[in-house]
């Protein structure tokens, strides 16, 4: 790692795992649950989400020292709003479609928690170029849960991935279908994706002890 | 009857909290006692139910295609609905600093009460969000807004009630240690959403007003004719040659 210093990478990895901003600092789960049915929104999220909290840490750490801290709420709602209008409008141009699918949730990008609690909690207290590395970080480990939750809603839901027919097709009864497995369509609907995330969060305490909470 | 209808269903088929996740962050982050549930639900019942008909007037004559009209016939082609999460956003996080200041000085009890959620407001996204859904779903009058504001807020607070009521008692039951906390939060609260789904007849009757808004099962149901068809199509062909 030469690019990187020891201290920097760290900005990057913690939050993969054991910081994760969805399983532990219990952030921006809001569009992390309503928009995971399908595999591709999700994917299309979590970019959209990396562009914004990337680009918006880098914004407001250019800005730390000349925001009056009494507005500065207001302030880093207006920088996230400008960066969510040009993620929204980039979608509309180029994937109308799943811009349609994903309807309000980009906009809510605005208030995805995530965002601003690295705004609170990083950037106003560092530079730009390690600011950069945490929004990343923390948007990667948002991603990486958006889209495991994708990928188990979107196969045992409707049997595919991306759209392909992993599973084989249930209706002409081909690959798994011809033994009996059946979708379950229940796997699309909204109160699975809370419980699919309770399992995840089960599995890595479960993995990783020293972060069970003390109940 | 047309209030009353929208007004129960954004409590209970469109609830913030359990059919569109709205306002989560804050949901698992301060249900932990019934008393400050009820502080932040009380206060995200008022936001919501001052901005979202706030933010209908913006949309209706600000942001609209063609809504600035009344500055004269040349504005008539103009749209600015690209503008709206900021102006959206921007109403939000000023009305919420307005009502603190409000609050704070002809009521003080009240303030101490709600003081310090309110800063938290402006970021939930029920509240955000409701203005979006307002937008989205093109509710059509002033007053309508209102009432879907208000039950909107209603929905969320049952919701935070519940879930806060919920985490009081598990304290005794012994969940498995990997579980506890948030885990198991995740997990009541989807159960809780599924036994909200079962409300999801009751305004509807099985009429054609069901189709307002496909669920996903419904669309799974779409897809499915669909490919039946053609497979019917495939089949007919097939007999043909």
């Amino acid at each position: 790692m030469g690019l990187l210093s020891k201290k920097d990478a760290a900005l990057i990895t913690d939050p993969l795992l054991d910081n994760n901003p969805i399983t532990i600092q219990v952030l921006g789960i809001c569009s992390a649950l309503a928009i995971t049915a399908e595999l591709k929104a999700s994917i299309v999220m979590a970019v959209s989400v990396m562009f914004v909290l990337g680009l918006g840490n880098v914004v407001i750490s250019l800005m730390r020292n000349i925001i009056p801290s009494k507005i500065r709420i207001i302030v880093q709602l207006i920088v996230v709003a400008t960066l969510v209008i040009i993620v929204d409008l980039v979608l509309k141009a180029f994937a109308y479609e799943l811009s349609k699918t994903l309807s309000v949730f980009v906009g809510l990008i605005i208030t995805n928690c995530i965002i601003m609690g690295r705004f609170e909690a990083f950037a106003l207290g560092n530079g730009p170029w390690r600011s950069f590395l945490d929004g990343i970080g923390n948007a990667v480990g948002y991603g990486i849960i958006l889209i495991a939750v994708g990928f188990f809603r979107e196969l045992l839901g409707s049997g595919t991935l991306l759209g392909f027919k992993v599973l084989g097709d249930p209706i002409e009864k081909t690959g798994l279908y011809a033994i009996g497995y059946e979708n379950n369509g229940f796997m699309l609907l909204s109160p699975m994706a809370l419980i699919v995330v309770g399992i995840i969060i089960w599995i890595q305490r479960s993995k990783n002890k020293s972060l069970i909470e003390e109940a | 009857m047309e209030h009353i209808e929208l007004f129960f269903k954004s409590i209970f088929i469109d609830n913030m909290v359990f059919a569109t996740f709205l306002g989560m962050c804050s949901y698992l982050a301060v249900s932990k006692k019934v008393s400050t549930a009820v502080g932040l639900g009380a206060a995200v019942i008022f936001v919501l139910a001052v901005t979202v008909p706030l933010n209908w007037l913006l949309d209706q004559y600000i942001l609209k295609e063609g809504a600035l009209v009344w500055l004269g016939e040349e504005y008539a082609s103009y749209d600015l609905s690209f503008l709206s999460f900021i102006m959206f956003i921007a109403t939000i996080a000023t009305m919420v600093q307005l009502v603190e200041i409000i609050v704070e000085k002809f009521s003080p009890s009240l303030y101490n009460s709600l003081g310090i959620f309110l800063p938290l407001i402006a970021v939930n996204c029920a509240i955000l969000g409701g203005s979006l859904f307002m937008q989205s779903r093109e509710i059509p009058s002033l007053g309508l807004a209102l009432t879907y504001g208000t039950g909107s807020g209603i929905g969320w607070f049952l919701a935070i009630l519940a879930i806060a009521a919920i985490r009081e008692k598990i304290r005794y039951s012994s969940v498995p240690p990997a579980l506890r906390g948030l885990g198991i939060t995740f997990i009541i609260t989807g159960l809780m959403a599924i036994g909200f789904m079962s409300f999801g007849g009751m305004l509807t009757g099985g009429d054609e007003k069901k189709e307002e808004k496909p669920t996903a099962e419904a669309k799974l149901i779409e897809q499915e004719t669909e490919k039946e068809a053609k497979e019917i199509v495939a089949n007919n062909t097939n007999i043909n040659q």
